[in-house]
């Protein structure tokens, strides 16, 4: 049998994988992707847990979290096209029409 | 070896490369191709743990309807070339890979501090809670009101991606 600490170990290295992503890339997709990768790990986490206490509410947060996620991607890559008709660019360092 | 640890190591493997391949592939279409090879392996996963639902709507919803969505808006904004987003190794990029990987051993450290050998095997009724029945029953007995709180997160996001979306508002 696998341990959970394995599937902990799996996860956290996804979540810092999407951290490196959403910190050294420029492109808004992309860094958009790499929250989705993260979402994912965490997934991954509730889940082990899930199934290493034997508690399916793991599993329900996870349903709503893949709920949220889907209005997330949507609301998320409109705002994108709305950025790129007004500024015809997705690199994130040109975006800073909020900075102080 | 198991064949169950052989089909943990061969998934998790595949998770690890295809997210490392993800954050470095220049062309967005390749990131997003390597996305989806990732989350097939956590589907993988999370049959390994006894999640077929799970299991199953990760591929429908997110490898099927999300990563299309993505796919859809990078062919709609013609990105031409990608040279303008080109990304030289610089020091922040290096502080940044420092963080994360302090991030990471923290987060190892909180995992080894807790002393994680606790929980070597899978509960007993780890089989009998990811089946289809199982979060049905959960859904629309003790979770209804969550449940039915996630149509109106639905709504509105359908609403906010049309309205922002959308070229002229009158």
């Amino acid at each position: 049998m696998i341990p959970l600490h394995y599937y902990l170990a799996l996860s956290a290295a996804l979540f810092t994988i999407g951290v490196i992503g959403v910190l050294t890339r420029r492109n808004a997709i992309i860094v958009f992707m790499c929250i989705e990768l993260m979402l994912n790990s965490v997934n991954l986490t509730l889940i082990a847990f899930s199934a290493y206490l034997g508690n399916p509410a793991g599993q329900m947060l996870v349903f709503f979290v893949m709920t949220v996620a889907a209005a997330e991607a949507a609301v998320g890559l409109a705002i994108i096209i709305a950025l790129y008709r007004n500024k015809q660019t997705v690199n994130i360092d040109e975006i800073n029409i909020l900075k102080w | 070896m198991t064949p169950e640890s052989v089909f943990f190591y061969l998934l998790s493997a595949l998770a690890l490369v295809s997210a490392v391949l993800m954050i470095t592939r220049r062309s967005p279409i390749v990131s997003i191709l390597y996305l989806i090879v990732n989350f097939f392996s956590l589907a993988g996963l999370y049959l390994t743990l006894h999640a077929q639902f799970i299991a199953v709507i990760q591929i429908i919803v997110y490898a099927g309807a999300i990563m299309v969505l993505f796919l859809f808006v990078v062919m709609l904004l013609r990105l031409g070339d990608e040279s303008q987003l080109a990304e030289p190794l610089s020091y922040r990029k290096l502080i940044a890979v420092g963080l994360a990987v302090a991030l990471f051993l923290e987060i190892g450290y909180i995992l080894g501090f807790r002393g994680s050998d606790r929980y070597i095997a899978q509960a007993a009724n780890a089989v009998t809670i990811g089946t289809v029945e199982s979060i049905g029953t959960e859904m629309f007995t003790r979770y209804l009101l969550p449940f039915e709180v996630t149509s109106i997160i639905l709504l509105a996001a359908i609403v906010g991606a049309v309205v922002l979306a959308k070229r002229h508002i009158e």
